[in-house]
């Protein structure tokens, strides 16, 4: 039993990860900017967070609860929606080929992280030195009277509040894109923009506030996993690409809605998590079990494709540029 | 009379081209101007001008006698003009009401009664039937086009504009929305219709303003002038509007083709059991809604789709040996020596190559002849010369990619090479769609001349006047069956236009939607 538990602990985290990746990528996708710059994006949230606690904590003797909070959250969300203005700008203003301009962000997101994630090691002194306690605490902060419910007080309270925070925030974005008469016109603009330009809607302006918000909410995954999953460390490795490339799956996985990728993502986290439990796994057949959440990723792929229902297919102007005056 | 709308001296360019040049046009309350002009002529661009598409260059708009400064779809909105384009401007995954509220201010929740109310009310008032519910991507295009009326009447529009309203449509469905429109009018809006074909300004219009080449020529109450008259006012000279039809001489059988039937990638029969004989020397029409299993019978015949079993194309050559079609590939076929030639619908995506020029597309159809490791550019070169002198081609040079030249002129590439290839079947599909009256005439002639050289034509159209005056018999498909093969010369549009929505022997006397889709 506490395995189990403990497998569904380590999903729910695992999961809200890549949910707010993914929660962030299906605005954007809504909008027709598929955005494979989610890790990238990812990164510059998990980073910029983790400067700003850093140099807060620095500063200060007795850090500010609240204000570790503000800075952390404002600061990775703020870099993240940064690098999704960057991508903004040049496929919806430059209208640049959105695959490449994706890529190339993944690259400068993961560099730039990496970078500035290796110099505050060492200003911090030496590799594995950096930690803003005071930051992480916050994030990782829960409920002592709700997390002591035994067993139900195990699976849903013993996270910090980020957890609900992916919750609200992929069951909001449902909500919105399928109830609203903005949600509406979004989704007009990525399935169809010059139809949604003709009913006099700003695709413009819609495009870069889904890609901008968008990215901003996937790299609250970033500072997620900074500052709750690794205890506001910062480690030089390829774990948050990874997270990144797993939340443009899921987007798929959900059939571009954010609800489903609230189960999906846990889903994905106890795929993901489950070689932990299993005895009697090597080295190399734990690997083989990593990779279960994207062979599911792609049994869905050829499912939906089979069904061939429209709506389960991602936007239909996804991927190209829009311009008025085009002949 | 009061004006509705009046441009003045509007001009539009993009990069060189020049779509119009000062032109100057009164759209006056409670009328139904018609306006006329070949392709290219830019009525179009002119009327996008007026849904906030595109912005003049130069000139000034009033809209109810105050100048006004339309920049985007949504100012147009503003000024009650609305605009129902060529291409249905509807999200296909959205329902009918979902469309209609898109872009709309009033609150933030989508209040889906409210809206299937006043929807109701709109339809009731014009004679419009429309389900709310339905998703875009059920419709027929009928259906979609009465969604974009509806749309832009749902929004107040007064002006509405409608580009080439019919081309997608039936006989029948051109009178529903013919009276549709006069309802409009009656109600006091005023309607423009964008349109290339003379009957129907003559039908529906009460003022005609004409377009040549971007420039404005003049306008004219309907009740003054005559087609002819109209056609000299669009081209610029006076045309012969008549198609020459000789009478079939010494027809023989060239295709035999008997239980034709094709499924689709999904498994869905899309033609089923069609037969008929395509005789040398005559002109065999097909019509039929968009998606009646035209297409799938022509990619059958040539190979490049395939049949169930049970299906057999027979191909009787001019010197009388039989050979079967059916089970080969396109290249088989051609070394059987079987001359067929096939002008297809999509005319850049299988036509033609739009990234190379002239000499290059012709070589395509003959470059397995020639042998040797390079290639042998003379005779494509002289071919593509031949080809440009001999149907008037306009291009810049021989080497400019097909893709850059106008519709008129890659149709006029594509047919040259196909009938270079001294077919013995020769098939085109909707060879003249988007052409203007010249070209089209033009295309009709060539036809007509194969047609003389014994060539067994089977020509797919949409136009029923076109079809009617040109063939010497008229196949119809309705959803995919054979439902009538007609003389064109004792058919009428009425008795075509029938059997292309209603299929004989069907007990329940349902009536079958186009769009390749079959409500089982």
């Amino acid at each position: 039993m506490s395995q189990i538990i403990s497998l569904m602990q380590a999903a729910v985290v695992f999961g809200t990860v890549i949910m707010f990746g993914a929660v962030g990528e299906i605005l954007s996708e809504k909008s027709g900017n598929l955005n494979l710059g989610v890790p990238g994006i990812m990164y510059l949230g998990g980073i910029a967070s983790l400067m700003g606690a850093f140099y807060y904590e620095s500063a200060v003797a007795e850090p500010n609860k609240l204000l570790c909070l503000i800075i952390a959250l404002g600061c990775g969300f703020g870099a993240a929606c940064i690098g999704g203005l960057i991508y903004g700008f040049l496929t919806i203003t430059l209208r640049a080929n959105q695959n490449v301009t994706g890529l190339t962000l993944t690259i400068f997101g993961s560099g730039f992280g990496n970078f500035f994630g290796g110099s505050l090691n060492k200003l911090a002194g030496g590799v594995g030195q950096i930690s803003v306690a005071a930051t992480s605490s916050v994030f990782r902060a829960y409920i002592p009277a709700l997390s002591n419910l035994g067993y139900i007080g195990k699976v849903f309270f013993t996270y910090g509040w980020m957890v609900y925070l992916a919750l609200a925030i992929a069951i909001f974005c449902g909500w919105f894109l399928k109830r609203t008469k903005r949600g509406l016109n979004l989704r007009a603009v990525g399935e169809n923009p010059s139809t949604a330009d003709a009913a006099g809607i700003s695709v413009i302006r819609y495009k870069y506030l889904a890609t901008c918000l968008g990215a901003g909410i996937s790299g609250l995954g970033g500072v997620f996993y900074t500052m709750d999953y690794i205890k506001g460390t910062w480690g030089n490795d390829l774990t948050i690409e990874s997270l990144g490339w797993l939340a443009v799956a899921l987007v798929i996985f959900t059939t571009w809605k954010p609800v489903n990728a609230i189960w999906g993502s846990y889903l994905f986290g106890i795929l993901y998590w489950m070689y932990f439990y299993i005895s009697g796994l090597t080295r190399s057949t734990q690997e083989l079990f990593k990779m279960i959440p994207y062979l599911v990723t792609l049994a869905v792929l050829v499912f939906v494709s089979m069904k061939r229902k429209r709506e389960n297919l991602g936007p239909a102007a996804l991927g190209l540029s829009f311009f008025r005056e085009e002949r | 009379m009061e004006y509705a709308v009046q441009m003045k001296n509007i001009s539009k360019s993009f990069g060189e081209v020049k779509a119009n040049s000062s032109v100057s046009l009164d759209i006056c309350k409670g009328e139904i101007l018609a306006l006329l002009g070949e392709n290219g002529s830019g009525k179009t661009t002119l009327m996008n001008m007026l849904s906030g598409i595109y912005y003049p260059d130069e000139g000034q708009i009033f809209v109810g006698g105050e100048e006004v400064s339309i920049r985007s779809p949504k100012d147009a909105y503003d000024l009650k003009i609305g605009m129902i384009h060529q291409h249905f401007k509807l999200v296909d995954v959205f329902t009918a009401a979902e469309n209609i509220v898109l872009g709309l201010k009033e609150g933030k929740r989508l209040g889906k009664r409210a809206v299937a109310d006043r929807i109701r009310e709109i339809c009731g008032r014009y004679g419009f039937e429309i389900d709310p519910d339905r998703k875009v991507y059920d419709m027929t295009v009928s259906q979609k086009q009465t969604l974009e009326i509806v749309k832009a009447l749902y929004r107040g529009a007064d002006i509405l504009i409608l580009d080439e309203p019919t081309a997608v449509l039936t006989p029948q469905e051109t009178e529903k929305l013919f009276a549709v429109i006069k309802n409009m009018k009656n109600d006091g809006k005023s309607v423009v219709i964008i349109t290339h074909k003379l009957h129907e300004v003559m039908e529906v219009s009460d003022r005609v303003a004409v377009l040549r080449k971007g420039e404005f020529v003049g306008s004219i109450p309907t009740c003054q002038t005559d087609p002819e008259r109209l056609a000299e006012m669009m081209v610029g000279r006076s045309v012969s509007l008549n198609i020459e039809r000789s009478e079939p001489v010494n027809p023989t059988p060239r295709l035999i083709v008997k239980n034709l039937s094709v499924r689709n990638g999904e498994g869905v029969p899309v033609l089923e059991n069609v037969s008929f004989t395509a005789y040398g020397g005559e002109i065999l029409g097909v019509a039929g809604v968009s998606g009646s299993g035209q297409k799938e019978l022509l990619e059958a015949i040539a190979g490049l789709q395939k049949a169930e079993s049970g299906s057999s194309v027979i191909y009787v050559a001019p010197d009388g040996t039989q050979c079967e079609l059916v089970g080969k590939r396109p290249s088989d076929i051609h070394d059987l020596g079987v001359q067929l030639s096939f002008v297809p619908e999509d005319r850049l995506g299988m036509g033609l190559v739009g990234g190379m020029g002239m000499p290059e597309n012709m070589m395509l159809k003959s470059y397995r002849k020639s042998k040797g490791f390079f290639m042998d550019m003379g005779p494509s070169r002289r071919l593509a010369e031949n080809v440009r002198d001999t149907l008037e081609v306009t291009t810049p040079s021989l080497g400019t990619p097909v893709r850059k030249l106008s519709g008129g002129n890659v149709q006029k590439v594509l047919v040259g090479r196909e009938l270079a290839a001294e077919p013995t079947v020769l098939m085109t599909a909707y060879a003249v769609r988007g052409l203007d009256i010249n070209t089209s005439h033009t295309i009709y002639r060539l036809l007509s001349e194969q047609k003389k050289a014994g060539v067994a034509v089977i020509y797919v159209g949409e136009d029923l006047d076109v079809l009617l005056e040109l063939c010497d018999r008229i196949l119809v498909l309705c959803a995919g069956r054979l439902n009538d093969i007609a003389d064109a010369r004792t058919a009428t549009k009425e008795s075509i236009g029938y059997a292309m929505t209603y299929l004989k022997n069907n007990k329940a006397g349902d009536r079958i939607d186009g769009g390749g889709q079959k409500h089982a």
